[in-house]
């Protein structure tokens, strides 16, 4: 294939793949809703579209229930009313939720689906991704969630308003604290794999995912990215009780409807860069004879990962923010730190062939 | 810690397995106690006359001034409730009431009781007002619409001696 080529081939897939993303979306948020009420003891959204079974007795069955909903939500989201404050910076105003919407899906981009599929996939590529071979996925990764925090701030700030001030104050300086601890536990399975390329790391994990070899660095990494999603138990700044909704207080109809949309299309993006991590991304048993099995691994890892979360948010409280500051800091910075010293040390010890002789030592 | 946090897991884990205690309420209705005070109505006798005799106690025992009645006197050509008078007007506020079931207490005949309906929501102003018409039972089946022509003489006084007359 010449470039250009492998430039169309990209475009497309990008495209059919941003479509499953944002229906993926669409269906988060009910997913989320629906199993939120269950934790809760409630039923959920059940009203929008149904499939109706002739059941027996008098009240018929009612098959996915709600199935419609994220629809009805979009067809309302987009005639609404959607004004814009009195003395808000108008340009900014509007700039803010493309500017948390578009990372979000740009982190997709770099994530392998599935391993190389004939005909799918560009001969020079082992692996199937809308941006398959770029060396520095890891960091590509890491870059683009912090211009996420932009949005964020820029929404807080331009919106003219004090509760969105605040909320996007406390964004940033939850979302930079974080991210360390992030980052390093990050790079433990990128030196393990010794690239950065995300399918090179999920090809090293083929027989061993890493959250075996590196469970520290796999926990620190899903709290962290707990907290730079903003979910609860981490969700400060759009703590309802205290700043009504934070940064996208002023916000109504659809540019709402971006940071929506950000916030769950980043917990999907989340889920599978944790998963290609640190779960083996596409890897699960007979994925190198069909290789297609790839999307539905991947796919089952996400939901996981997704309901996890939800899980966790139906579950604790939230934290006080000298709680979550304490937390970040005095907690999650040393850890990952410290193990991430250790592993580097170990393989250096390891390629120097130092560990040879205490393991003959004992006989091995 | 992590124990803590693992139990608390569990618990909504296991709430997400038990069955929801939603009442779906348009469709299921949940029944309301026997003493539930909701929307009121103007009761009838047996043979159909009303009970109200428009004597005005359960406007002034209102305490959020919803109720208001204007008696007109009744003859035995055109009856409508045994006594002097009948109510003319009988109005009820229903976003002034707090259903507080005072005029029920108030009410020499027993006329008017809260009764079961608690599905009181308006489109404007106007439609929360409850006349008559929209608070008087339906004739009992063997009783006569009012107005009713009666012989004279028989019903000239409401209680006691008209309970649920002949
Ligand atoms: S229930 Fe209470 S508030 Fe309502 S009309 Fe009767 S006395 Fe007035
Ligand atoms: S409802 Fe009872 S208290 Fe009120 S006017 Fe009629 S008879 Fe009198």
């Amino acid at each position: 294939m010449t470039l250009g080529q492998i430039a169309l081939w990209g475009l497309v897939v990008g495209l059919v793949m941003s479509l499953v993303v944002i229906t993926g979306f669409a269906y988060t948020t009910l997913l989320e809703r629906k199993v939120l009420a269950r934790m809760q003891a409630r039923v959920g959204p059940n009203r929008a579209g149904y499939i109706p079974l002739p059941g027996r007795g008098k009240q018929e069955k009612k098959l996915l229930a709600g199935f419609m909903q994220p629809a009805a939500d979009a067809v309302k989201l987009f005639f609404k009313e959607d004004p814009t404050p009195a003395k808000a910076d108008w340009l900014v105003y509007n700039l803010a939720p493309m500017l948390a919407v578009i990372p979000a899906i740009l982190i997709l981009g770099v994530i392998p689906w599935a391993g190389k599929i004939p005909g799918l996939v560009p001969e020079q590529y082992d692996y199937f991704a809308i941006v398959p071979g770029l060396d520095v996925a890891a960091l590509f990764v890491l870059a683009v969630t912090s211009i996420g925090v932009y949005g964020v701030v820029l929404a807080g700030w331009a919106s003219n308003s004090k509760y969105a001030v605040l909320g996007g104050i406390r964004a940033s300086a939850q979302m930079i604290s974080y991210e360390l601890a992030m980052s390093l536990s990050l790079l433990v399975p990128v030196m393990i794999a010794n690239s950065m390329d995300l399918g090179v790391i999920v090809a090293a994990q083929k027989g061993q995912w890493f959250i075996f070899l590196q469970p520290v660095a796999a926990i620190v990494f899903c709290i962290a990215a707990l907290a730079e999603l903003q979910r609860a138990p981490f969700d400060l700044l759009e703590a309802e009780q205290e700043l009504s909704a934070g940064f996208n207080v002023e916000y109504a109809g659809m540019r709402f409807g971006m940071f929506f949309m950000a916030e769950y299309m980043k917990m999907i993006s989340f889920s599978a860069i944790a998963a290609t991590l640190f779960f083996g991304g596409y890897r699960g048993p007979f994925v190198d004879q069909v290789p297609v099995l790839g999307f539905v691994y991947l796919f089952i890892k996400i939901f996981i990962g997704l309901f996890l979360m939800i899980w966790i948010r139906a579950t604790f409280p939230r934290l006080r923010y000298d709680q979550l500051m304490l937390f970040g800091w005095k907690v999650l910075l040393p850890i990952s730190v410290v193990n991430f010293l250790v592993v580097a040390v170990f393989i250096v010890l390891a390629e120097e062939g130092l560990f040879a002789p205490i393991l003959s030592f004992f006989g091995f | 810690m992590i124990a803590e946090l693992a139990k608390g897991m569990g618990i909504t884990l296991k709430h997400f397995f038990q069955t929801p205690v939603t009442i779906q309420y348009p469709d299921v209705q949940r029944p309301v106690r026997n003493r539930f005070k909701g929307r009121h109505e103007l009761k009838r006798y047996d043979n159909g006359l009303e009970k109200c005799i428009g004597c005005s106690l359960c406007a002034a025992a209102c305490p959020a001034d919803a109720i208001f009645v204007e008696a007109a006197e009744n003859t035995d050509d055109e009856r409508y409730s045994p006594g002097e008078r009948f109510a003319r007007v009988y109005e009820i506020n229903m976003l002034r009431c707090i259903f507080c079931g005072y005029c029920e207490d108030a009410c020499p005949t027993e006329a008017i009781v809260l009764e079961h309906n608690y599905e009181l929501s308006f489109y404007d102003r106007q439609s929360a007002i409850y006349t008559k018409d929209m608070l008087i039972v339906d004739v009992p089946v063997n009783g006569r619409p009012t107005p009713q022509v009666v012989e004279p003489g028989v019903f000239t006084k409401a209680i006691p001696e008209m309970e649920n007359p002949a």
